[in-house]
C-alpha cells in the first residue's frame, strides 16, 4: 500500500496546509504562554516606562528638539523611538533567549523535527510568534502615546506595521544568530549588539547632533532605518526616502529567515 | 509488505563510521530490534528510519519513500520515541498531547477525541493537568510513547525505551507495548538490555561498530551462537583465567571475565557437578540458561553493558 501512495511533494502543498504547520508551532507558544502570562504583560511596560521617563521627565529639561528645521516637543520625537526599539526588544528577547532555551535545553525543536514540521516551519512559526506578541504590544503602546498626545498625525497607524516590519528582521536575525551560541554566556553578545543601537540610532536625538563619518556608521545600523521610518510615520511625515527604509529591513528580514532555517536544518538533522 | 528496507546503509560523521553498510528489512506487524551497545550505531540507524538524519551511503526506503525526499510524508506515518523523552516541559501532560497532534495537522476535534484514550492507555489519566516536570521516569516515557500514538502511526520507533527506568516500571511498559504489538503497531527498538530483546522482539539484529554481526529471532540466535543453560563460576580469584584449566574438559566453550567464569554446557547442574567432583571449590555458582548476552559476548568478545 505504501509504495504507491506516492507523498504529495512540497510545492504541491495547498497553500492553507502549507501554513498550518508554522500555526502549530505559534499555537504550542499561545499554549504556554497562557501558564506564563505575566511574562507576557510585562513585555508591554518597558517602553512605556521609557516613554514617560524619557518624553516626561527629560522632555521637561528638553523642551523641543529641531528636526528638518521643524521645533517639535521632544515626547513627540521620542516616542516613535520607543516604540521602533521595543519592537526591536521584544523580537530580540523571543527569538534569543527564548529560542536558545528550546534549542539546547527542551530540545523541543528535536522533537518537532520529527513530526511534519519542517526547520522552515520552525523558523517561520517562532518568528510569527514574536511578530504577533510585538503587534500587541506595539498597538498598545501607539494608544497610550497617543493618548498622551505625543503622536501628531493618523498615518501612525501605519507605525503598527513598520514595526512588524522591524520585528521580523530583528526576530529572524536574532533566530539566526542564538543558532550560533553555545551557552547562556553568548547572550551578553546579543546585549552587546542591542544597547549600542539603542542608545545612538538617533533614538534620543537628532541625527544631525553626529559629525558625518558617525551619521554614516548610525545610518548602516538597522534599528536606525526602524526608527526614522516610524518617526516619519508618527509625525506624519512622508516622503518616498521611506521606502529605502523598508526595502532595508526587508533585506535584513530576508536574510535573517534564510540564515536561520539553513542553521536549524544543520543542526539539527544531522 | 517491508516497511523499512536498508540496503548498505551507512551513516558518517566526518571521519567516524557510525553505521557500516547494513542491510536491515523490517515488515508490517514485525517486531524488530537493534540489540548492541552504546556506540553500535543504533541511535544514528534509527534517526536515518525516522527521517532526521540524513543517509550518508547506501539506500534506504521507509513506507516504500525515500527519506531525502519525503521526510514529512513519512514522518507523518511514524511515531518516534526518542531516548532522552524530550518532553514539553511547558506545557501540561494533556497539552503535550494536544500540541503534538496539531504538528501533524490533526484538527483540534480530533486530538481532543485521542486524548483521553491515550492517556488511559498510558496509565495517566490521574495526571492529565500536571506539570510534566512533576512526573516520574516511568510517566514520562509512558507520556512519550503515548504522545508517539496521536498520529495513530503504523509504525513506531522506539530508542531505548526502558533505558533509565526501575524494574517495576520496565514491566509496566513492557506490557504498553505488548498491547501496541497486539493491535498491529510495528514496533523497531534499539536496546542494550538482552532481555528486553528477549521480551520484545520477535526479530533483532545485533549491532557492534556500526555493523550488524547477527541476525535471527532471540531463541534462533540463542540455539545458533550459545548452548542450552550457562553454569557461572565465581573463583576467589584476582584473575579468573587462572582458573579455567580446573574446569577444561567440561564445557563446549569457556568465556573468562573479569569477575566469573562462564561455561557453555547443554546441563549446568550435571556440569557443576562435574565440577565439585573434580574437587574444585568457587565461591558461589549459578545456573541459568542461555541469554543473549552470551551471544552478543561470543560474537565480540564483550559485554553488552559495561
Amino acid at each position: 500500500m505504501a509504495t504507491t501512495s506516492a507523498a504529495p511533494s512540497r510545492r504541491a502543498l495547498p497553500f492553507p496546509v502549507a501554513l498550518a504547520r508554522p500555526a502549530a508551532l505559534v499555537e504550542r507558544n499561545l499554549r504556554a504562554a497562557r501558564h506564563y502570562w505575566l511574562t507576557f504583560v510585562s513585555g508591554f511596560f518597558e517602553p512605556v516606562f521609557y516613554l514617560f521617563a524619557m518624553g516626561v521627565g527629560i522632555g521637561a529639561l528638553v523642551g523641543s528638539v529641531e528636526v528638518d528645521g521643524r521645533e517639535i516637543p521632544y515626547a513627540v520625537f521620542v516616542a516613535p523611538a520607543m516604540m521602533a526599539t521595543s519592537a526591536m526588544n521584544g523580537a530580540v528577547y523571543d527569538s534569543t533567549g527564548n529560542v536558545f532555551y528550546k534549542l539546547k535545553h527542551s530540545k523541543l525543536y528535536r522533537s518537532v523535527l520529527s513530526t511534519p514540521l519542517r526547520p522552515w516551519d520552525i523558523a517561520a512559526g517562532e518568528i510569527s510568534w514574536a511578530l504577533l506578541r510585538g503587534l500587541i504590544y506595539s498597538a498598545a503602546f501607539l494608544l497610550v502615546a497617543a493618548v498622551a498626545g505625543f503622536v501628531p498625525s493618523w498615518w501612525a497607524l501605519l507605525a503598527i506595521p513598520a514595526c512588524t516590519l522591524i520585528g521580523l528582521g530583528f526576530a529572524a536575525v536574532g533566530m539566526a544568530a542564538t543558532t550560533y551560541m553555545r551557552s547562556w554566556n553568548d547572550m551578553d553578545y546579543v546585549q552587546l549588539a542591542i544597547l549600542p543601537m539603542f542608545l545612538f540610532s538617533a533614538t534620543f536625538y537628532p541625527l544631525a547632533t553626529y559629525p558625518p563619518v558617525l551619521q554614516w556608521v548610525v545610518q548602516a545600523t538597522p534599528l536606525y532605518h526602524g526608527v526614522d521610518l516610524v518617526r516619519a510615520l508618527t509625525m506624519g511625515d512622508l516622503h518616498a526616502g521611506l521606502l529605502v527604509h523598508v526595502a532595508y529591513l526587508a533585506v535584513f528580514s530576508a536574510f535573517g529567515l534564510w540564515a536561520t532555517t539553513r542553521r536549524i536544518g544543520k543542526l539539527l538533522l544531522t | 509488505m517491508s516497511l523499512i528496507r536498508g540496503t548498505g546503509l551507512r551513516k558518517t560523521f566526518g571521519d567516524f563510521v557510525a553505521v557500516d553498510g547494513i542491510d536491515v528489512e523490517v515488515a508490517a506487524g514485525e517486531s524488530f530490534g537493534f540489540l548492541g551497545p552504546n556506540g553500535a550505531g543504533k541511535t544514528s540507524t534509527m534517526r536515518m528510519i525516522g527521517a532526521t538524519s540524513p543517509v550518508s551511503g547506501g539506500q534506504l526506503r521507509v513506507f516504500g519513500m525515500d527519506p531525502a525526499t519525503h521526510a514529512p510524508a513519512i514522518k507523518a506515518r511514524l511515531g518516534v520515541v526518542p531516548q532522552t523523552d524530550a518532553l514539553d516541559e511547558e506545557l501540561r501532560v494533556r497539552e503535550n498531547l494536544l500540541v503534538y497532534g496539531r504538528y501533524f495537522g490533526l484538527s483540534r476535534e480530533q486530538v481532543r477525541a485521542r486524548t483521553g484514550p491515550l492517556l488511559e492507555f498510558a496509565q495517566l489519566t490521574e495526571k492529565t493537568d500536571a506539570v510534566v516536570e512533576s512526573l516520574s521516569g516511568g510517566m514520562k516515557r509512558r507520556l512519550t510513547i503515548a504522545r508517539a500514538l496521536i498520529n495513530e502511526p503504523s509504525l513506531l520507533l522506539l530508542d531505548e525505551p526502558t533505558t533509565g527506568l526501575d524494574p517495576q516500571a520496565r514491566h509496566v511498559l513492557w506490557d504498553r507495548l505488548f498491547r501496541l504489538k497486539r493491535d498491529g503497531v510495528t514496533l523497531v527498538l534499539t536496546t542494550h538490555y538482552m532481555d528486553e530483546a528477549e521480551q520484545l522482539c520477535d526479530r533483532l539484529v545485533v549491532m557492534d561498530r556500526g555493523r550488524i554481526v547477527a541476525e535471527g529471532s532471540p531463541r534462533s540466535l540463542i540455539a545458533q551462537h550459545a548452548s542450552r543453560e550457562v553454569l557461572e563460576l565465581r573463583f576467589d580469584a584476582a584473575d579468573h583465567a587462572e582458573r579455567v584449566a580446573d574446569v577444561a574438559g567440561i564445557a563446549e566453550r569457556v568465556e573468562v571475565l573479569a569477575d566469573r567464569l562462564l561455561l557453555y554446557v547443554h546441563d549446568g547442574d550435571g556440569a557443576l557437578e562435574t565440577v565439585a567432583a573434580r574437587g574444585v571449590h568457587p565461591l558461589s555458582a549459578l545456573v541459568r540458561r542461555a541469554s543473549l548476552e552470551d551471544v552478543f559476548l561470543r560474537l565480540t568478545g564483550r559485554s553488552l553493558v559495561e
